[in-house]
């Protein structure tokens, strides 16, 4: 992936309170530290509320719209499972899928309303570009807090983009004032940019 | 999700990702205003809680838009320049002093920022504020962009300075929530006028108003001469082949689905520049209207008889992209391939996630409890509680907009009673939507002797737009301590004899308060008294855990809707009757969970016991249930 002429889209998504509009902000930042032209579209409101959050980052030489267009997604960062299989189809042909290894249900799959589906992740492998599941909410724990996971999932989709690592850590460094929730979230940054990295799924398509 | 927001100042100078709200916020700090009030609403709020950070301006929260209204162009009758902001449905609510605030003009500028959620991603409705405009004969500048947000407040209180009227600035919720870069300015030091008495212009009574009546029909006339000239309204030629009329941010996705095309960016959209207009229609082939939701400007253009090749051909509802637009108009020769097939339902895939109630909000207990009382009606409002509606509880049966549960449920009650039939009603509201426009509605039950309960769940936060205080919290906008309403003694001095405060986490005291205040005879209140799971005032306390060898899968627990109750395994077992029923084994989520204990009531084999406790319970055997 890079930024040139075409403009490159990203999509993340999960669910309210998983901190999906903190990753995005990072992901900006480090695209504005890198002198590209951003738009970033969020959710607020009712949907926050245990619903599905998603927001649009669109980086290029100069951004209009800030809505990807259906079937343009170049990489798409699942929050949940779930979420991945419900936004694969914004996702180009070629793409790139980040998702995180966790499963939320929400109500009304536990009144036995709807069904969460049986294997997630085993039904993306057919997907025509490159997916990458990690352990992003397991890891969190690990690193220190659950709340750590979307700075791993950023980290992740850093292997991917053309942004390089000093221009990430300022944004970091902008997001996190308090030093010891800045060391956290650089640590989980490089945890996640390093698995990706290690799964060398980075570079793909364009 | 903080409620009491950093009260620091933003930087100075630079440039900076913004989104449309902080930039409009940004605009009115650079433009010197003074004074600024609001009512939370999604997509607006933010306007508000950006301007409250910077210390030279006075920015509150009102108790509702009307009265917002109100305030900001009192600010400007007394000669400083101000703002106020609101959803579109706001609008609504201070429709009347706009409407005559049109008449009376401003001494200092004042900005009337609307910010419309075309997509309903948080509303009960989708409005065009563009009307509004109209309706109020005032003028209508529209951005695309955070920048131009920015820009355009600035623009707008010159505007209304040199035009003796208020202005709308109007947005949506892809200028309102989306983050662009933004070049900071200075503020400018303004003189403060002071009010000048001026009958003639302030006091509209009709002899007066009679008299402003042509001169705002004048100034109509002059506002679309200024919009013929204005920078607000570019032309961008490239190929002549299409030509594009489009404003806010219908023009970001018209630019980007025919990048190739010539545009008349409309900034400042009404009154319309015709002169403007015609010029560029008759310099290209075909001419494309592109705007969100209604066809307003298209049927004014066809109404000057200029032909319009996108007549009808834009959706109507939702909001645009530039997959939209291209597909709407035919794709205008290019990438029709990729319009063709209709988009997949993502909201049903892989099954639907609607919005839920936190766990441990504090209403679950009441739509828990009143989910099981299958003949009562209930009235709902505007709030997190509107959510009552879905699964489990079936708890709410009416929202129309903010304080209408009240004038329902006693419609509905005399309706019943014009019948002769006995029928209980409730109306459901929670503490700002009360304050908001709710009370005058008790107000008319007391007095017109309506046999109506109304519940208030008070959970001290305007809680669906993110935690904002109210005149109940005892903390204004700008942090500082203020007198709290209490809201017993406000139910009592309008009149309400049986009123009750309840614990909503005791499950008996909310069941025996609903009883009580359903039998008792002519209006009643029920107060809750435990706060927001997202602010400050709530305490977390130690979370609970499941059991698994004492729970018997009887699923009463997921009854209270809460999310931090998660279902492990299933099964069916054949009843003695012979039939078959399912049994959910549950587990709960340690760092979702509370620890309101709301389900622990609600649990026959007493299986959830306080997490960490476990050990201790089976080392001393199993307790007998």
């Amino acid at each position: 992936m890079n930024v040139g002429e075409r403009t490159l889209n990203v999509l993340l998504a999960g669910i309210g309170g998983q901190g999906v509009l903190t990753a995005s902000q990072l992901l900006s930042e480090a695209a504005v530290r890198a002198g590209h032209d951003v738009k970033k579209s969020e959710v607020h409101g009712m949907a926050q509320r245990g619903g599905v959050v998603t927001s649009h980052v669109r980086i290029g030489r100069k951004v209009y719209s800030p809505i990807i267009s259906s079937g343009e997604v170049d990489l798409l960062v699942a929050f949940e499972e779930a979420e991945a299989l419900r936004w694969r189809p914004e996702v180009r042909p070629g793409g790139t899928l980040i998702v995180n290894c966790l499963r939320v249900a929400p109500p009304i799959v536990n009144l036995g309303l709807f069904k969460y589906p049986d294997d997630p992740l085993a039904s993306l492998r057919d997907f025509n570009g490159s997916v990458l599941p990690i352990e992003a909410s397991a890891l969190a724990i690990e690193t220190g807090s659950p709340r750590l996971a979307g700075t791993i999932l950023i980290g992740a989709a850093a292997a991917v983009l053309p942004l390089s690592v000093e221009h990430w850590e300022a944004a970091i460094g902008s997001r996190f004032t308090a030093p010891e929730i800045l060391d956290q979230n650089l640590k989980a940054f490089h945890q996640g940019r390093d698995y990706a990295a290690s799964m060398a799924i980075g570079q793909s398509g364009n | 999700m903080t409620r009491h927001h950093g009260m620091t100042a933003p930087p100075t100078t630079g440039q900076i990702l913004m989104s449309g709200n902080e930039a409009v916020a940004r605009g009115a700090w650079e433009a010197g205003v003074t004074v600024a009030s609001s009512y939370p609403g999604t997509p607006a709020t933010e306007i508000l809680e950006a301007l409250a950070r910077y210390p030279d301006i006075y920015s509150e929260w009102a108790p509702n838009e009307k009265v917002a209204f109100e305030v900001a162009m009192g600010a400007s009758l007394a000669g400083a320049r101000s703002l106020v902001s609101m959803k579109h449905v706001g609008l609504n609510v201070a429709a009347d002093p706009l409407m005559t605030g049109s008449y009376i003009g401003v001494r200092a500028g004042f900005l009337v920022v609307v910010s419309d959620d075309v997509g309903m991603g948080s509303s009960q409705n989708a409005q065009d504020t563009r009307y509004f405009a109209r309706f109020a004969k005032v003028p209508l500048l529209e951005p695309s962009d955070s920048q131009e947000a920015k820009a355009f407040v600035k623009e707008g209180f010159r505007l209304s300075e040199q035009m003796d009227t208020p202005v709308i600035l109007r947005l949506t919720t892809r200028i309102s929530h989306v983050k662009g870069l933004v070049d900071l300015g200075e503020r400018p030091a303004l003189p403060f006028l002071g009010f000048a008495k001026d009958p003639g212009k302030y006091v509209m009574i009709p002899g007066h108003a009679r008299k402003r009546q042509p001169m705002i029909l004048q100034r109509l006339t002059d506002l679309a001469q200024l919009a013929e000239a204005s920078p607000l309204n570019p032309i961008e030629w490239a190929s002549r082949e299409i030509g594009i009329i489009a404003a806010g941010p219908a023009y970001v996705h018209a630019r980007e689905a025919f990048p190739d095309a010539s545009f008349l960016k409309l900034g400042f959209s009404f009154p319309l520049p015709e002169r403007l207009i015609r010029e560029f229609a008759s310099q290209v082939e075909r001419l494309y209207i592109v705007e969100e939701l209604e066809g307003l400007v298209e049927a004014e253009v066809l109404a000057m008889g200029i032909r319009v090749d996108s007549g009808g051909k834009l959706p109507r509802t939702g909001e645009l992209n530039p997959q939209r637009v291209r597909a709407a108009l035919d794709g205008g020769g290019q990438r029709k391939d990729e319009v063709s097939s209709p988009p997949p339902d993502l909201e049903m895939l892989p099954f639907p996630r609607p919005p839920t109630l936190c766990a441990g909000c504090p209403h679950m207990g009441v739509f828990y409890t009143l989910g099981k009382m299958k003949d009562l009606i209930i009235a709902g409002d505007i709030g997190c509680y509107t959510l009552g509606v879905g699964s489990p509880w079936n708890a709410t049966h009416t929202c129309v907009c903010m304080g209408a549960s009240l004038g329902n449920a006693l419609g509905m009650e005399k309706a019943y009673k014009m019948a002769n039939k006995d029928q209980k009603v409730m109306a459901m509201i929670g503490d700002s939507t009360f304050l908001h426009s709710g009370m005058t509605g008790l107000l008319d039950i007391v007095y017109n002797g309506g046999n109506v309960t109304v519940f208030i769940l008070d959970n001290r936060t305007v809680g669906m737009t993110g935690g904002q205080d109210h005149p109940g919290t005892g903390v204004t906008l700008q942090q500082e301590a203020t007198k709290p309403v209490d809201f017993v003694a406000l139910c009592k001095a309008l009149g309400v004899e049986h009123v009750q405060l309840v614990d909503p986490y005791r499950l008996p005291d909310v069941y025996k308060a609903v009883k009580e205040a359903l039998a008792h005879p002519g209006p009643s209140v029920i107060v809750t008294n435990r706060p927001c799971v997202l602010i400050e005032e709530f305490h977390r306390t130690q979370p609970f855990e499941v059991l698994d060898e004492l729970c018997n899968g009887c699923g009463a627990c997921l009854k209270t809707g809460c999310p931090a109750i998660q279902v492990t395994r299933r099964e069916v077992v054949r009843l003695p009757n012979g039939r078959d029923k399912e049994l959910s084994y549950v587990i709960i989520d340690p760092m979702g969970c509370n620890g309101c204990d709301l389900c622990v009531q609600t649990c026959g084999p007493k299986a959830i016991v306080p997490a960490g406790s476990a050990a201790r319970v089976t080392s001393s055997g199993p307790p007998q249930s």
